[in-house]
Order: C-alpha cells, then structure tokens, then sequence
C-alpha cells in the first residue's frame, strides 16, 4: 500500500511540473481537454463501474453542467467560483430526476431509457431558444475570475498554463472524492449492486436508493466537467450534450479499465492521443478508432488497468517476493 | 378532416420504417440479447449500397433492394461471427461497446466510399396520387404496401417454417435448444443475417423520401430502440405495433402540436412507458 501512495505523489508531481516541459500551446490544449473528460469519464466510472448501471446518457449532464454555468455567470452575472458548484448541483438535480424513471430499470433497459433522456436534454436545449439560444448555441463564456491568494497574490486564469492547472486541480479534487465514496461502505454498497441487485436487496440493502444517489453524484461531476468546459472552451452549442459524448466517455473508461480509479485518466489520455497521432490518416481515421475499440473490447476486456493489474503487477510482486525468500 | 388522415398516413409511413428496423432488432435482441447499436448504420449502409447500384449500375429499384439486403444479410453474418461471438460469455457492457465499435466502422467506411454529402436517390414513382383530398407519392404508397408485405412474409416465416420454428426455440431457451440438437450458432447467424436485411429493406424503402447519408442511421436507430421499450423487448408483435403507434403518435402529435418537438414526443412516450410499465406492451420479465 506504501507502494500505491508513493506511486500516486510521484504522479502528481509529475502532472503538476508537466507546464514546464509542454509550454506550446497545442500539446496543452490537448492536456486540459483529456483532463476534462477525465473527470467526465471519472463520473461515469462511479454510476457504471462500481454500481453496475451502464448509462449511455451522461453527454446530457454534461451539457447541462456547461449551459447552467454558462447562463448562470452571462445572464445573472454570477462569478465563475459561484456558477461552477451551482451548476453542478444542477447537473445533479436533473440527474436525480432522470434516475428517478429511469433507474427503475435495468441492463439495456436502463442504457437505452438513459439515451432517451439524453436526447430529450438536446432537443430542449436546441429549441428553448429564449432561454438557450438555441442552435446559435452561447458564446464568451467568461473565464474564472482571478483569485486573491493569500501569498501569491492575484491569479488570472487567463493564460493556458494556469488553466492547465485549474483543470487539474478539480481532476485531483474529483479522484480524491471518489475515491473516497468507493473505498467508504457506501462503495461497498454500490458493488454489491453491481454485483447482483436482487442478491444484494435481500441482504436489506436499498437498491433504489443507493443506485439513486450514486446516478445523482455521477452527475453532479459530470456537470462540474461541463462547466469546466464551458468555460475553457468559451462557446457551447446544443451539440455539446450530444450522445456521442456519452459513448465517448465509455469508451475511455473501458479501454483504461472500468471500475478501477487510474482507468479513467489512462482511458482519456491514450483515446485523445491516439486520433492526434491518427491525424495523417485523416477520413480513415473513424474506422482505425471503431477497429481499435472492437479489438480492446474482445482482446482487452479490462482495459489497460486490468492488463496491469491481472498480468504485470502479479509478477513483479512475485520478483520481489522471491528476491526477499 | 383531411389534415388528420394526412397525418395518419405519413404516421403508417413512418410506423413501417420503424417496424421493420425494430422487427429486426428484435430478432437480434431475442437470440443474442444484446441492443445491437449498429443497427442503425447497417441500415445507413443498406441505402447507400441500394443506391449505388441504382445510380451506378442502373440496376431495377426492387431488385436492387433484394440485392442490398443479401449483402447486408451476409455482413450481419459477418459481424456476428466475429465480432459478438467471442463477447458472448463477457458481461453486456462489452458488446455495447464493440457494437459502438462497429457502429463507428461502419460510419467511417460509408464516410470513406461515398464522402460526407447527401445524397439524393434517383426517384422512381413519382406520380401523385389522390383520393379523398389526400394526397400521397405512389412510392410512399407501395413503401407502406412493401414494409406490410415484408411484415406479413417474416411473421409466415417464424411461425410456419422449421428455421422460423427453430429461431424461435433458441430465442426462447438457448441451452434447452442446445439439448435438443438444434445447432446454436448457426441459428444465431441467421437470425443476425435475417435481422440486418430487414434494416436494409427499412433503409431502401424509405431512402428515396429522404436523404442517403453516413449520418443517417442515428435518429431511426433511436427510435428503433423506442419502438422496442414501447412494444416491449424481445416480442415481435410489439415490434410491429409499437412501430405503427410510434409512428402514428409522432405524425399526429408533430402534425397537430409542433413539427419542431416532432421528435421530442417520441421520447416523451419512451419516458411514460418506462414511468408506468417498463416492460413495454408486450414485454416479458424485465432484464435481470
């Protein structure tokens, strides 16, 4: 376990000091974006991975956290500190109210009650123009206000680095949240959801409830995802929330490993480099990505984290073992 | 008056498409259980391969949609084989995942041969026909005759041939197919096969109404899937049904409400069925 904490600081020294190695703009782009669908994909893992429920439809929550937050600091002038929390929670709140429909049913049911909603969620947003803008979609969404810190002084967010590291810091504060939710009884509970509902009712556990509260939060950092986004990027559309976020998204988490905790980092970051690297392919490069992903599924079930975890790491232990007998 | 039977004949138009795309998801549903997602951009390319051999080779519309669904059928032979057989054994989240797989092959290959515009089907029947003050395309009239045509053959077929017979055994029950002999997987193939080709009837009918692109498949595909949770998962009949009534309501509701939220009520009723009885009109038990 000393191993596993020593492993994670090295890491996090080495994403926080990577702006000084990666200073051109692109290569940092990519880094914020890969950040962001990592704390998407990091929402997902929660409600998919550890409590078993596959939903298709978190492109909508998404969506929703980046236009609550978007028409909560354009419209209502809201600093970006406030919106982000607040969009969120509604990102959460509407997770809430599409579990409760849908999470009264499950396996394919449930996915493709999820995709449903999911586009509902567009469709509103494409045509309530008055308060959405409809297909124009929103832009000039601000950036976060700078911060007075305490030693350093005023921080602008206006250059690429320091975002880089806004991004980065709700990425380690969402690993950190989540992981502390699964490795709490309450994750427990969810995996034995997972495990088997009807098993795990008759032991007293309340599904509904449990299945409820994890959609819920799943959302809420989807949303908080989305706002990040909106903000970054400085322009939304209707598209933003569109499904194929969603599959993306579960893309991520299966080629770096479903219910693991690094899986959905490892996941965003070698789906989003591959297509980079695709680039000379160009048209082809949809169906290398389709091939690449039917391959994972049927060679790689467990994704990258799982290959380490199922064939790597147990020999290494056994090296180490037999060097100390 | 007239613009209610209007109405009411677009929504059978739309409710034929429908029911063959969700016939053949079912068909696939019941044998392999999984929601095959491609689905749809097998359908895209059963209207794109149905209009290259129009266009390019000039070939009868009829038999070049007998043509696209042999194709089609043999991919899904394909596609099985290869890719959902081996995934059978792994939880359902994997063959999501290689279905979206495949769903994007799919789309890149389609974008690779016939680039990203929309293409426009060299139209046959165009004559209009009118009776009672309505008036319909004589193609949109023998699509909803087709699609009935199809329907009726496909229910002949499950229920009064031994392959239909036998689809039905191994939809039923696998391993107690397996104990009387009946061989599995090739009857797996073939229902594939049989279920891809009716997405490519759906796609051909129905292409020369609209447009032919890469894109195509996503919104029918949905609503497929729609017609399957409303008709419930796993029957045919409610396949059929539900694809008629979900045509229907969308129509009347798009015709009399709003155009615009035509599509919305589509999942609006995907959200009351799944509030009130998520198993669908004819659904069995719901998926464990």
């Amino acid at each position: 376990m000393l191993m596993k904490k020593w492993s994670l600081i090295i890491l996090l020294l080495l994403f926080i000091s990577l702006p000084i190695f990666v200073q051109a703009k692109y290569p940092l782009h990519l880094l914020i974006m890969v950040g962001i669908w990592s704390i998407a994909a990091s929402s997902l893992n929660l409600i998919l991975g550890y409590t078993g429920q596959g939903s298709l439809g978190h492109a909508a929550f998404f969506g929703i956290g980046a236009y609550a937050s978007a028409l909560l600091m354009i419209k209502l002038g809201l600093s970006f500190w406030f919106a982000l929390p607040l969009a969120s929670c509604v990102a959460a709140f509407f997770g809430f109210l599409i579990g409760l429909p849908a999470l009264r049913t499950r396996g394919s049911y449930f996915a493709i009650a999820t995709l449903g909603f999911n586009m509902i969620v567009t469709i509103i947003i494409e045509h309530w123009e008055s308060l959405t803008q409809g297909g124009a979609g929103i832009s000039g969404i601000p950036k976060p206000h700078p911060l007075n810190l305490p030693l350093v002084g005023k921080l602008a967010f206006t250059s690429m680095i320091t975002q880089y590291y806004l991004v980065l810091f709700f990425l380690v504060l969402t690993f950190f949240l989540i992981y502390r939710i699964v490795h709490s009884p309450v994750g427990k509970t969810y995996l034995a959801i997972r495990g088997g509902e009807p098993l795990a009712e008759s032991l007293g556990i309340n599904a509904m409830g449990n299945k409820l509260v994890s959609f819920t939060t799943s959302a809420f950092f989807a949303g908080l995802a989305g706002s990040l986004y909106a903000s970054y990027h400085g322009f939304i559309s209707p598209d933003t929330s569109n499904f194929h976020l969603g599959f993306d998204l579960l893309i991520y988490l299966l080629v770096g490993g479903v219910a693991t905790m690094p899986g959905p980092i490892i996941g965003a970051v070698i789906m989003t480099l591959i297509p980079e690297s695709l680039q000379f392919l160009l048209e082809y490069r949809i169906i290398f990505y389709g091939g690449f992903l039917i391959l994972i599924v049927i060679f790689l079930p467990r994704g990258l984290v799982g290959l380490w975890q199922t064939t790597f790491w147990p020999k290494l232990r056994k090296a180490g073992q037999s060097n100390r007998g | 008056m007239i613009l209610f039977f209007q109405q009411i004949l677009n929504g059978v138009l739309i409710g034929s498409v429908y029911s063959l795309m969700a016939l053949g998801l079912t068909l696939i549903y019941g044998i392999l259980h999984i929601p095959n997602f491609a689905h749809g951009n097998k359908y895209m390319l059963g209207a794109f391969i149905s209009l290259t051999l129009v266009s390019l080779f000039k070939i009868n519309y009829w038999l070049a949609i007998l043509l696209s669904m042999v194709v089609l059928a043999l991919i899904g032979l394909l596609v099985e084989r290869y890719i959902y057989l081996p995934l059978r054994d792994q939880p359902h989240i994997n063959s999501f995942i290689a279905a979206i797989g495949l769903l994007l092959l799919l789309e890149g290959i389609a974008f690779a041969i016939w680039g990203g515009e929309w293409h426009r089907f060299p139209f046959a029947y165009r004559q209009n026909l009118s009776f009672f003050g309505i008036t319909i395309t004589l193609h949109r009239l023998l699509v909803i005759v087709a699609a009935a045509v199809l329907i009726l053959l496909l229910q002949l077929f499950i229920k009064k041939t031994t392959l239909g017979w036998t689809i039905e055994a191994v939809a039923q029950d696998r391993e107690g197919a397996q104990l009387v002999g009946i061989n599995v997987q090739w009857v797996s193939g073939m229902a594939f096969a049989i279920g891809t080709a009716l997405a490519a009837a759906a796609s051909s009918l129905i292409a020369p109404v609209y447009l032919v692109y890469p894109a195509m498949g996503s919104l029918p595909l949905i609503k497929a899937f729609v017609v399957i949770i409303l008709g419930g998962m796993g029957s045919l009949p409610g396949a059929v049904i539900g694809g008629y009534l979900l045509g229907l309501i969308e129509s009347l509701a798009g015709g009399y409400i709003s155009m615009i939220y035509a599509d919305l009520f589509a999942f609006a009723v995907l959200v009351i069925v799944l509030a009130i009885k998520p198993t669908g009109l004819f659904g069995k038990k719901a998926e464990g």
